[in-house]
């Protein structure tokens, strides 16, 4: 059957959720997937026996908890665990512990600081509020804020009032944020070094930025806004890997009648009369659809799988232009037992936490000078999670797999096109950087998978391997996501949609870009709303 | 008793395992439970649970009740005791059961081991020396004997705990269907092990004489050491079972015979046991209450609901209409399931209302400030929790 009411294109989490979601109000969709796998960055894979690494997305936070209910996810098997704390590693050897329970880490903060061990409160207080202002947004549709229709009003509406009830002062406190670099926010709060450090290591990830970047403190918001089960700023391992996420939409896809088909790459949007009609696969197939879906990045629909001639004037320009740097690599490493790290106990809580190589500041900035010269960081932020220290279904008993999240890496090298020789140079420069404080790290390395952001490009298919399908900065943030005007899910040719982390929330493994996608489609196409609403209330 | 300790009568009994539990409670977090110093949790209650349902746990089940009923005339006495056909019971299997007063009203439940032909085991979570003897009074041979002291037991509970036990060199362990029971030798002495639990997921209990307490427990941790093996205490058990939708004391059924006020207790009908209650066996204490009540209705239905929101419903009052104006009934546990995602709760509800609309009013509250909420519920008729790994024979290993 070549006929569908939709075609999604992408098996990623955001595609198979906007797929689900469809489905399950009755509709006849596909989900198209280049690889043979789906998932595309929240995805499981055994490339060593006996290991499963979640090569791409590594832990879970912001994924709706309405959207885990309401598919039943549970039931299609995926177990979100919340870990426990993390270990950051400084460069003059200092160890700064954020333990699970509250009064522990009060005490560990206020070994290296009683100052910012009391202002810890605050800064913790106040992330929550700007949290969950936006939590409140992750769900909805962003309003247009030229339109005059009652709906985009009546949001326009909610938000405002929202921020109202911040308060005056804290509103200006706001905006300021919004513009501010992390390094410089937390100057607020703290006074140790190594405090700052490892609190403004979120700040970074993911993006082209350096911890002294403008902008930079929404990224750290980012990435603590999400929570599990209600506590907001923990992350949580999916059990079996992040493809859990990724097979249990499908589960729920598949139980809705939603068929998935891997293997089939798109290579054109057909468009007829300004519409778009169906797609073309790279082995010359065509299927036909009323609605066809991107999951693809903005820059890849537009000027991969689409003609130019096809879309309006200037948007072209505009997915050209779409800011999507790679910064940062991946290192996925099987070890033959658990690694030692000099200065940090090992027991059974601290080993099931994760481990920040932030060393400073300034490392931090100069890792991000590296980048900005077009070199991998030659001394990098590392964020590594050993989830096998707690997932029994990812490595052998007794042996584990390391994930490394890597800053900086550079899509483009300053000294011509990436090779397995580089890649490996790279890896190798994560590996030293951890054997500096787990001495013997290297002797258990079993197997290693190192993902630059050139591998990650050409295996996922997220342009210059950047994670969040474009950088969470605020000129593309919210309405402005991906273009300004284009924000609410549909694009500029009638009857395309984009669903992926290109529009709003953005990237994060939170499926709301699907499901909020999904809800407009099933506007557009006159059928009931599946998609729920965020099921918080009152936080 | 220590004479030199002034408190020496006030201080809790310590299990055979509490050497080994007291240098994991890094927290201090202890209550009691029948005499015993009990964990409420070691480190945190919900990553304790979180080894329950990803990896593996052990629950010290020393303080729970058990008690040995032999004789000729012991599988009879409990078939007049219980409301299960204990004559169904085959050797080395267990039984989950109740016992009911005259009035059919639910004195307790626990579980019967099969041990042999004219040997059984009953355990129990409060103690029943009473109601045993008054039980056994007019049988000839029969002889109750209290072994909770004399038995040490561990609850070994979690996805991994069947390979932790093969690991542990317990050959065929794996074989065991849910409710058997095998042995093992173990340091010159046997090792029961049945597979059984109260978190409805796969599990074990482990059984053995108090001097090999710490034995057991070593060996244990030495197989499940990289099976992600932890204690866990009250809390997360309390957590597990709300999703397995197990009934707890005190929470979902008032004891009978500490129950002051007129049908303050419960009935296994209202509490979705009826499945327990065997009319076609011989006679047994509350035959005549339950049938009658079988024949007419219960009053109230234990039901499983899912309730709108994140806020748990604990200590709600369910009601007809979103106007919460017709009280139709009341939440006996509450949670936010971290496993199934939902807002889960068990409520004791008028059986007259129950194919109706179902509110709970909600009080939660945020920075000292109280707030309410009336959310739908809506009715679930399997437990909230139940992997299919559970039942499984040979289980999964993880």
């Amino acid at each position: 059957m070549n006929n569908y009411d939709a075609i999604i294109i992408g098996a990623g989490h955001n595609g198979l959720t906007n797929a689900a979601y469809l489905a399950k109000a009755g509709l006849n969709v596909v989900v198209l997937e280049k690889n043979d796998y789906i998932g595309g960055a929240s995805v499981s894979r055994e490339l060593h026996e006996g290991w499963i690494y979640s090569s791409c997305s590594y832990v879970c936070s912001m994924m709706r908890q309405a959207l885990h209910r309401d598919l039943d996810l549970g039931r299609h098997g995926l177990l979100l665990v919340p870990y426990l704390g993390t270990v950051n590693f400084g460069d003059a050897g200092e160890r700064l512990f954020t333990y699970h329970d509250e009064e522990a880490a009060h005490l560990e903060l206020k070994r290296h600081s009683p100052h910012d061990a009391d202002a810890m409160h605050r800064f913790q207080t106040d992330l929550t509020r700007y949290s969950q202002l936006i939590r409140k947004t992750l769900l909805r549709t962003p309003p247009d804020p030229t339109s005059f229709r009652p709906r985009d009003i009546r949001e326009l509406l909610y938000l405002a009032k929202q921020v109202w009830a911040l308060g005056e002062k804290e509103i200006y406190e706001y905006v300021r944020f919004f513009t501010m670099s992390a390094a410089e926010y937390l100057e607020d709060y703290f006074e140790n070094d190594m405090i700052k450090a490892a609190m403004a290591s979120p700040g970074i990830i993911g993006t082209a930025l350096g911890v002294y970047s403008p902008g930079s403190s929404y990224i750290l918001l980012h990435h603590v806004m999400g929570d599990v089960d209600g506590s907001i700023g923990a992350w949580g391992l999916a059990r079996g890997g992040m493809g859990a996420i990724s097979d249990a939409i499908a589960g729920a896809l598949q139980e809705h009648g939603g068929e998935i088909r891997t293997n089939a790459g798109v290579q054109q949007v057909l468009v007829e009369n300004r519409k778009a009609v169906g797609v073309v696969l790279e082995n010359g197939d065509e299927i036909r659809a009323r609605v066809v879906v991107s999951n693809l990045d903005a820059k890849r629909t537009f000027t991969r799988i689409m003609d130019k001639n096809d879309l309006p004037e200037g948007i072209y320009e505009k997915a050209c232009n779409f800011k999507i740097r790679g910064s940062s690599g991946k290192v996925n490493i099987a070890l033959s037992g658990m690694p030692k790290f000099t200065g940090v106990p090992g027991n059974r809580y601290i080993d099931r936490g994760g481990q920040g190589f932030t060393g400073s500041l300034e490392t931090m900035e100069r890792a991000y000078d590296c980048w900005k010269r077009g070199r991998w960081s030659d001394d990098p932020f590392v964020e590594s999670v050993i989830p096998s220290a707690w997932d029994p279904t990812v490595a052998p008993p007794g042996q584990h797999w390391m994930s490394n999240f890597v800053q900086y890496c550079p899509s483009d090298l300053a000294e011509g096109p990436w090779t397995a020789e580089k890649r490996d140079l790279f890896g190798q420069t994560v590996v030293d950087k951890i054997e500096r404080y787990s001495p013997g790290f290297k002797d258990l390395i079993v197997h290693m998978e190192v993902r630059t952001p050139h591998e990650i490009e050409q295996e996922i298919g997220l342009t210059e391997g950047n994670i969040f399908q474009g950088e969470l900065t605020i000129d593309q943030l919210f309405f402005n996501r991906p273009f300004p005007g284009y924000a609410q899910y549909r694009m500029p040719v009638k009857n395309l949609y984009m669903c992926g982390s290109s529009t709003h929330p953005g990237g994060g493994v939170s499926a709301a870009c699907g499901a909020n996608a999904a809800r407009e489609i099933l506007m557009d196409l006159r059928r009931p709303n599946t998609v729920p609403d965020d099921d918080f209330y009152d936080e | 008793m220590n004479t030199t300790d002034p408190y020496a009568g006030e201080r809790l009994k310590l299990s055979p395992f509490h050497p080994r539990q007291q240098a994991l409670n890094i927290r201090d977090a202890w209550s009691a439970w029948n005499g015993y110093k009990f964990a409420d949790y070691y480190y945190d209650a919900e990553y304790e649970y979180f080894c329950v349902r990803n990896s593996c746990g052990t629950y010290d089940i020393c303080p729970m009740q058990k008690y040995e009923i032999r004789g000729r005339d012991a599988e009879v006495m409990l078939n007049r005791m219980v409301t299960r056909d204990v004559a169904k019971i085959r050797l080395n299997r267990v039984a989950y059961c109740v016992w009911c007063t005259d009035e059919g009203r639910m004195i307790d439940d626990g579980t019967i081991f099969r041990l042999a032909g004219d040997k059984f085991m009953l355990t129990c979570g409060s103690p029943c020396n009473a109601w045993l003897e008054k039980s056994a009074f007019g049988f000839d041979e029969v002889s109750v004997t209290d072994v909770t002291d004399d038995l040490a037991a561990l609850s070994l509970q979690g996805p991994t705990s069947c390979a932790v036990l093969k690991n542990m060199g317990l050959h065929g362990i794996d074989t065991a269907k849910p409710f058997d029971i095998m042995y093992f030798p173990f340091h010159g002495d046997t090792l029961m092990v049945s597979r059984t639990g109260f978190t409805g997921d796969l599990g074990y209990e482990l059984w053995i004489q108090p001097a090999l307490a710490l034995e057991l427990w070593d060996e244990l941790y030495a197989a499940g050491e990289n099976y992600g093996i932890q204690p866990y205490g009250e809390a997360a058990t309390n957590m597990a079972r709300l999703e397995a939708a197990f009934i707890m004391p005190a929470m979902e059924f008032n004891e009978a015979l500490r129950t002051v006020h007129f049908e303050h207790d419960q009935t296994p009908f209202e509490l979705n046991l009826g499945w327990m209650v065997d009319f076609k066996k011989p006679h047994f204490s509350g035959r005549r209450a339950l049938l009658k009540e079988k024949q007419r209705g219960s009053k109230y239905t234990l039901t499983k609901l899912d309730i709108e929101g994140n806020k748990p419903a604990e200590g709600s009052y369910i009601y007809k209409n979103k106007r919460c104006t017709r009280e139709i009934g009341y939440v006996t546990s509450a949670m936010w399931s971290p496993a199934v995602k939902a807002n889960i709760a068990l409520a004791m509800i008028k059986t007259e209302y129950l194919q109706g609309e179902l509110w709970a009013e909600i009080y939660y509250e945020k920075e000292l400030r109280q707030y309410s909420r009336v959310a739908r519920c809506t009715r679930k008729q399997k437990p909230f929790w139940a992997p299919p790994r559970a039942r499984a024979t040979p289980p999964p290993d993880f």
